[in-house]
């Protein structure tokens, strides 16, 4: 290719479009071939789980939309770890700080339940985000002195704070009737729903932060400043970055938007506060952002091909007789796959640098 | 409240402590060279399933114990070959083999919910057949039991009097020096995954054929995750981490004391104590713990040219 070429940019972008279907189509392909495997040496039949997969995410559009809507926690997780990893933070906390953001969530609904949901509404959200925040801060204040990784805080807090959701709903806020959930939520603290569907209003927060976090780190001062904390720590200091304040801010910003997926959770989707709501949408969130990158669009590719796979598994258990859980290893394949394969991950380093 | 009582607290937390003893050793070998691993919650759940099986299978518990340690040993292989071989993010892949465990304990176990197993035959305290025989059942404990505190020594031995466990601390602090002495930072690095997938699994081997005796999915109830907050607790020493078992079967003991005491107190708050716990201690200790946590945990070690 000759350096004049005009065309040469838009045909190196082609190429790189092409280059990522492949790479992407080929993991999953491979995923696929491997979960199939597993089913037919358990006697199951893996073209008809497909098809029956596919069609029950692809082929109606409730299906489809059952996709979006196991969509919206992991969406916004993913970006609350995204964020911190710009400045260099592994935020693996997300899945504490949705349940915070959740428990913060329901008792604005409980206690303000006879405001309209304008009002409410957006208290809950406020809640949601500073429930998510504050477990945030825990992690962030002691990193930033120098005290204890991220990491480490992180993990320890995502052990408690479900089981503070669990002393609260059978100690104080359980319905009369069951021990183990809140009342159902008046209407007024349930986030609307579109389209006849279960999708709620949670999957438009998810898009907007999608592109904020796009807007700010391509297109404003913060985003290049929190990149060169996360790329060079030292430099940033010595260039009167103010890092640890970045640290704090940072993190409780992604705890905040963890947080908004526990409230959107709790209000828009069960419309009521159970102990354990979460199968690890936290933990999911920090495997799409590893995957994508930290790039936006491919947290919005990485958390729907994660959703039709944890959709498919509701699936499973109807029509093959396979336990729900199982459709995890389809998810752990698919990671498998891209694990095994570094030169991706290489390549996406690249990108984001 | 009775003595009988207070007895068979204390016999049900030394119970519940022994699988996660185990479980805290395995995983404090495989950080000693280096390597965290997120998703021990994911080893113990397929170790838990697989020894279930095979006992329901075989009849014989003892096959049972053999088999979910060997599975525990092949997972952290995989886990091994993600992260040592093909340099995968340790997070990442650990968080991966935890769904992966999820997905895989599910599969491996469904068939046998609700089946009767042979248990681990329990031994009587040697010298206490004196006590009557409503006291006698609260002494009897299979031998996993009888054997986790030798086993603990024998780690500690393993790791600060051989060679082979200096090769591995020395790989865990710098794999390049390691590698400069003429040591193999990739093969002592799966042999410590190797090794702690074993302990992982007689850990979970513990739980599912001596102590629940039955398999349900998800049984493992974060026992993986706690036992990644013993091993900082303990400062990655296997002795130490005796003492933070204690502390957390202590927690489940006193929760049930005060539950047959009649005192109304959330169980969900002493769960949370040895969280709590590690978090204050991990504070308090805050610099001195940069000395006692294996220098490269958590990195991709690069190779040497």
């Amino acid at each position: 290719m000759s350096r004049t070429d005009p065309k040469a940019p838009a045909r190196a972008l082609g190429q790189q479009f092409l280059q990522a279907v492949i790479r992407y189509g080929s993991t999953i392909l491979l995923a696929l071939a491997l979960f199939g495997v597993i089913l037919l040496i358990i006697g199951k039949d893996p073209i008809l789980a497909y098809r029956e997969l596919f069609r029950a995410t692809f082929g109606s559009a409730n299906g489809f939309s059952e996709v979006i809507v196991s969509m919206i926690p992991i969406l916004l997780t993913a970006l609350a770890v995204s964020l911190p990893s710009r400045i260099g933070m592994i935020n693996v906390g997300a899945e504490g700080q949705l349940y915070m953001g959740a428990i913060f969530a329901t008792f604005a609904a409980l206690t303000f339940s006879h405001l309209s949901s304008i009002v409410l509404l957006p208290l809950m959200m406020v809640f949601g985000i500073l429930g998510g925040a504050a477990w945030a801060l825990i992690p962030a204040y002691f990193r930033s002195i120098g005290l204890v990784n991220e990491t480490i805080t992180g993990l320890i807090l995502n052990s408690i704070a479900p089981k503070i959701a669990g002393f609260l709903v059978f100690g104080f806020w359980h319905s009369p009737r069951e021990t183990n959930m809140t009342p159902n939520f008046v209407q007024a603290a349930r986030l609307p729903t579109f389209f006849n569907s279960r999708i709620h209003l949670g999957f438009v927060f998810g898009l907007v932060l999608l592109g904020i976090f796009w807007f700010v780190m391509k297109k404003t001062r913060w985003g290049l400043e929190m990149r060169t904390v996360g790329g060079n720590m030292q430099a940033a200091r010595r260039n009167g970055i103010p890092v640890s304040t970045y640290m704090i801010v940072v993190f409780c910003i992604g705890g905040g938007i963890a947080g908004l997926a526990g409230m959107a959770q709790v209000s828009g989707f069960y419309g009521l506060l159970i102990p354990n709501f979460s199968p690890g949408y936290g933990y999911m969130g920090f495997l799409i952002s590893w995957l994508a990158g930290g790039d936006p669009l491919g947290i919005l590719l990485m958390a729907f091909v994660v959703s039709v796979i944890m959709t498919g598994g509701t699936l499973l258990q109807i029509s093959v007789g396979l336990p729900y859980a199982v459709i995890n290893l389809l998810l752990a394949f698919t990671l498998f796959v891209v694990l095994a394969k570094p030169t991706l991950s290489l390549i996406r380093k690249g990108r984001a640098a | 409240m009775s003595l009988l009582s207070i007895l068979g607290i204390l016999s049900s937390a030394i119970f519940s402590g022994t699988s996660l003893l185990y479980a805290t050793l395995g995983e404090i070998v495989t950080e000693r060279s280096g390597i965290v691993n997120l998703g021990l919650e994911g080893v113990l759940l397929i170790s838990a399933a697989t020894g279930y099986g095979v006992t329901v299978t075989t009849g014989n518990p003892f096959v049972g114990v053999l088999a979910a340690m060997l599975v525990g040993g092949l997972v952290n292989l995989i886990f091994g070959f993600l992260v040592v071989s093909r340099r995968a993010n340790q997070l990442a892949t650990g968080l991966t083999v935890l769904f992966f465990g999820y997905g895989l304990s599910a599969l491996i176990g469904k068939p046998f919910i609700g089946k009767m197993i042979h248990s681990l035959p329990r031994y009587l305290l040697p010298g206490l057949d004196f006590l009557p025989l409503r006291y006698t059942s609260l002494f009897k404990f299979d031998l996993l039991i009888y054997l986790v505190l030798p086993v603990t020594i024998f780690i500690w031995w393993l790791l600060f009097r051989t060679r082979w466990g200096l090769g591995v601390r020395a790989v865990g602090e710098n794999p390049e020096t390691a590698y400069a002495s003429g040591r193999n930072p990739g093969a002592i690095k799966y042999q410590a995954l190797f090794v702690g997938g074993l302990l992982a699994g007689l850990g979970a081997a513990h739980l599912s054929l001596a102590f629940t005796m039955n398999w349900a999915e998800y049984m493992t109830g974060g026992r993986g995750f706690i036992a990644i907050a013993m091993v900082i607790f303990s400062k990655w020493h296997p002795i130490r981490a005796i003492a933070g078992v204690l502390v957390f079967s202590g927690a489940v003991a006193f929760q049930l004391l005060l539950q047959v005491m009649g005192v109304n107190i959330s169980p969900f708050l002493l769960d949370m104590t040895p969280f709590v716990l590690t978090l204050v201690v991990l504070l308090a200790w805050g610099g001195t713990r940069k000395h006692s946590a294996p220098a490269t945990l958590g990195r991709v070690y690069q190779g040497t040219e």
